[in-house]
């Protein structure tokens, strides 16, 4: 069954694969997550906030980007970020705006959705008298978020927060659809050029499925090291 | 900003004379409910068995099904559509493998299982949630009646189980009905691979994308709906999902 | 990160629009000059004209053309230092990344027609050639009807799959027709018998075969489904400006004896990464389009020549 595949490919095109496709994974998903977390933050912040509007555009800005599909997301951006960048800036000429600044953009708009709704949750879970006291103790409502409010809410949502970025890295795969580099992207383009389907995919899934599996591990273990104090 | 706009377009004829461009991802949209039905169909049949075998007390059952969650969780669906699609035809005998590549809708069953297995692994995530919400009593009655331990599950635990993780699974179905769009990379022709082609054909980028746009927001507001009613509908009077 | 200057060079750059030059530039040249780089649009896997060698750099006919553009570019805007940047594309995303900004030119196999024209404009043409499908010789496929109610593969994005799909309605084929994302994927689709054809133009179609594994398997077909239609670089609409120099640039090159001489080194003598020779000796159309230069979208016109 495996007699005619040469795995040889594999070691041959590591540095490829790992210096070129692997970076660019990596630091998509964490600028995307650093990203997405901060934003997040804000439209939760906003959604629970006292003022209706804000609370509008934040709950229609989630509701849009957790019924579009990703790939859709994707598509929209890589074309659409130049435009905005003109009307942004005001140049004359849209903006040249490379692959992975297109990326980034995209992902952290995108999952700025999901870990708001994580961030919300979690804010919301903070016991009232949390917020009662500091406003008691003299402190503004940013220095409340800051000091008393966020802290903890990030804490105890920290889990659920690594848990959508494992799914984040896995997400980043999809940026395959418009030829960019990333992992996923560098393993079919060596397969493709070798006409090694096999080898190459296999191992990708195998590199993926490490990573998450190690990743997920790592997530149970902070779970079961994190009490919920309240 | 120099970009032509045309939204009569979408009344124009498409290149593949099957009629106008609003036909093309019309018949996108048709082909992505159709693969997000089966592909549920898949995930809540197979998600229950292994969302039930979790939550069983033999040690075996509970640890093929801890595999099998951690097996399609871990991989991104793309990889596991490629697996699917390109290497399975490869290591399979030769004759097999030549059938499997010249079947005529290939991209179609590739997605629907592919996706339906990704999807079960959820799906049985949250049943054994669901489960394990359930007081502990309900089982321990079960056993007292005299239930065997499938009888107990089928007329005792599954049933408020199921109403519980409704709106979870919900927000599956809707992750279903989004991941067939991963399936544009094996040719599935599905809504967003007719917008993408509608874009290519006439160069209308910002028309193509607005529409595909559109009728995903429609999918979303049918389907929430539905399973509201449905909710509703199912509900037990006086529990807790009931209202 | 490596692309942080880059956005902040940008971003300044804007910022500084302010500042007179001693004549109007406008468009391109005047992006060009302000950040100080252009940016070319590259294929993977459109041999000759523009791929990806062992290291991974874009090489090929198209891009040395580009190449040659640049210095002209350089020498009209009398800067010192130019950067390149390159940028890969595919049939499907050339056109939509050319009109919002990402590439200033693309060097590739695309192909120049009038309806593109009504959203991008091309330089001199580079090279003709016509749509064809290659096929395994033991599929027998010799006619463009012998692909009754099979599957067959064209790239998206390309005037081949349009064409193909126009075909398919025309002549009630029923060919069910799958769009690959570039070019390799889609050979490959054959190789792997996925697929019995793959739509294309018979220039590329010829490098596919001749870098397979066993080139003797595969056969083009000799109808065809266009008339041999030109292939330009690319490059913005409605710049007039920088359309002078580009065509200032690529007419001066092919009326020397440098277009000749980089059509040999690509067609004629060996070419990385495997050291084909394609032996493709220079069209009668081709050269007589090289000694008079014409961006023309009508297959009809270079006939004429």
């Amino acid at each position: 069954m495996f007699a005619n595949f040469d795995f040889d490919v594999i070691r041959r095109s590591l540095a490829y694969l790992f210096f070129d496709g692997m970076t660019f994974t990596l630091t998509l998903t964490g600028l995307s997550a650093l990203g997405g977390l901060i934003f997040g933050t804000l439209i939760a912040l906003m959604r629970l906030s006292g003022f209706k509007l804000f609370g509008r555009i934040a709950g229609l800005y989630v509701d849009l980007m957790r019924s579009l599909p990703l790939v859709m997301v994707i598509f929209w951006f890589y074309f659409l970020v130049p435009y905005i960048g003109q009307w942004l800036t005001g140049s004359s000429r849209p903006i040249h705006v490379g692959a992975f600044a297109s990326s980034l953009i995209t992902f952290v708009i995108f999952e700025a959705a999901y870990f708001s709704e994580i961030m919300r949750a979690g804010i919301q879970s903070i016991s009232r008298g949390q917020p009662a006291a500091a406003q008691a103790l003299g402190l503004t409502y940013s220095q409340t978020m800051r000091y008393v409010v966020l802290p903890q809410a990030f804490r105890n949502m920290l889990p659920v927060l690594l848990t959508q970025t494992i799914v984040l890295f896995q997400d980043t795969s999809l940026v395959y659809v418009l030829s960019i580099p990333d992992f996923l992207g560098a393993a079919s383009k060596v397969a493709q050029r070798d006409g090694r389907l096999v080898e190459m995919y296999l191992f990708a899934a195998v590199v993926y499925f490490a990573i998450s599996c190690i990743a997920s591990f790592g997530v149970r273990r902070l779970q079961s090291r994190i009490a919920f104090v309240h | 900003m120099n970009y032509h706009w045309n939204w009569r377009i979408f009344w124009e004829p498409a290149p593949s004379g099957t009629g106008t461009y609003l036909d093309m991802l019309l018949s996108g949209l048709v082909l992505t409910i159709e693969t997000a039905i089966c592909a549920w169909i898949i995930a809540l049949v197979l998600g229950s068995v292994v969302g039930v075998l979790r939550t069983l007390p033999s040690k075996a059952a509970s640890w093929v099904s801890f595999a099998y969650v951690e097996f399609f969780r871990n991989m991104p669906l793309l990889v596991q559509l490629f697996l699917w699609f390109f290497v399975l035809p490869e290591i399979v005998p030769h004759s097999w493998g030549l059938w499997l590549k010249q079947l005529h809708n290939a991209p179609f069953y590739t997605s629907a299982i592919g996706i339906g297995l990704f999807m079960s692994a959820r799906v049985a995530e949250q049943l054994r949630a669901g489960i394990g919400s359930l007081p502990r009593g309900q089982k321990l009655a079960g056993t007292a009646l005299g239930l065997t331990t499938a009888q107990t599950y089928r007329y005792v635990l599954l049933p408020m189980a199921f109403r519980i993780i409704m709106p979870p699974l919900t927000s599956e179905f809707l992750s279903t009905i989004k991941n067939t769009s991963v399936a544009i990379t094996i040719g599935l022709v599905e809504l967003t691979a007719e917008a993408r082609s509608m874009q290519e054909f006439s160069f209308q980028v910002f028309e193509a994308f607005t529409a595909a746009t559109l009728l995903y927001l429609l999918i979303n507001i049918v389907v929430v709906t539905a399973m509201r009613l449905l909710e509703r509908g199912l509900a037990v009077p006086g529990y807790i999902s009931g209202k | 990160m490596k692309h942080l200057p880059m956005i902040g060079l940008a971003l300044a750059a804007v910022f500084c629009a302010g500042q007179g030059n001693a004549e109007e530039l406008t468009g391109t040249l005047k992006n060009i000059k302000e950040t100080g780089a252009i940016t070319l649009g590259y294929r993977e896997s459109s041999i000759p004209f523009s791929y990806l060698d062992d290291n991974q750099k874009p090489i090929g006919f198209a891009m040395d053309i580009c190449y040659k553009i640049v210095d002209a570019v350089k020498k009209e805007l009398k800067l010192d230092k130019l950067e390149v940047k390159l940028n890969p594309v595919t049939s499907s995303t050339r056109i939509p990344l050319m009109a919002n900004g990402t590439i200033d030119l693309e060097c590739g196999s695309t192909t120049n027609n009038a309806e593109r024209q009504k959203q991008i404009a091309f330089t001199n043409t580079h090279f003709l050639t016509a749509s064809r499908f290659v096929s395994k010789k033991a599929s027998k496929l010799n006619s463009i009807d012998d692909l009754k109610g099979k599957t067959v593969v064209s790239t998206s994005g390309s005037t081949n799959i349009k064409q193909l799909t126009e075909a398919n309605a025309a002549r009630n084929l029923a060919v069910n027709i799958i769009a690959a994302k570039d070019h390799g994927e889609a050979f490959l689709m054959v190789e792997t018998d996925r697929a019995v054809a793959f739509v294309m133009d018979d220039i590329l179609l010829s490098s596919f075969i001749a870098g397979s594994k066993e080139p003797d398997a595969y056969v083009i077909s000799k109808e065809a489904f266009s008339k041999p239609e030109p292939y330009g670089i690319m490059l913005r609409k409605d710049d007039p400006a920088f359309k002078k120099v580009v065509d200032g640039a690529t007419a001066a090159l092919y009326q020397t004896g440098e277009g000749q001489k980089l059509y040999d080194k690509w067609f004629m003598e060996k070419i990385a990464p495997k050291g084909l020779n394609l032996n493709a000796p220079i069209s009668p159309e081709l050269k007589s389009e090289f000694a008079h230069p014409t961006d023309s979208p009508d297959p009809d016109f270079y006939k004429a020549m």
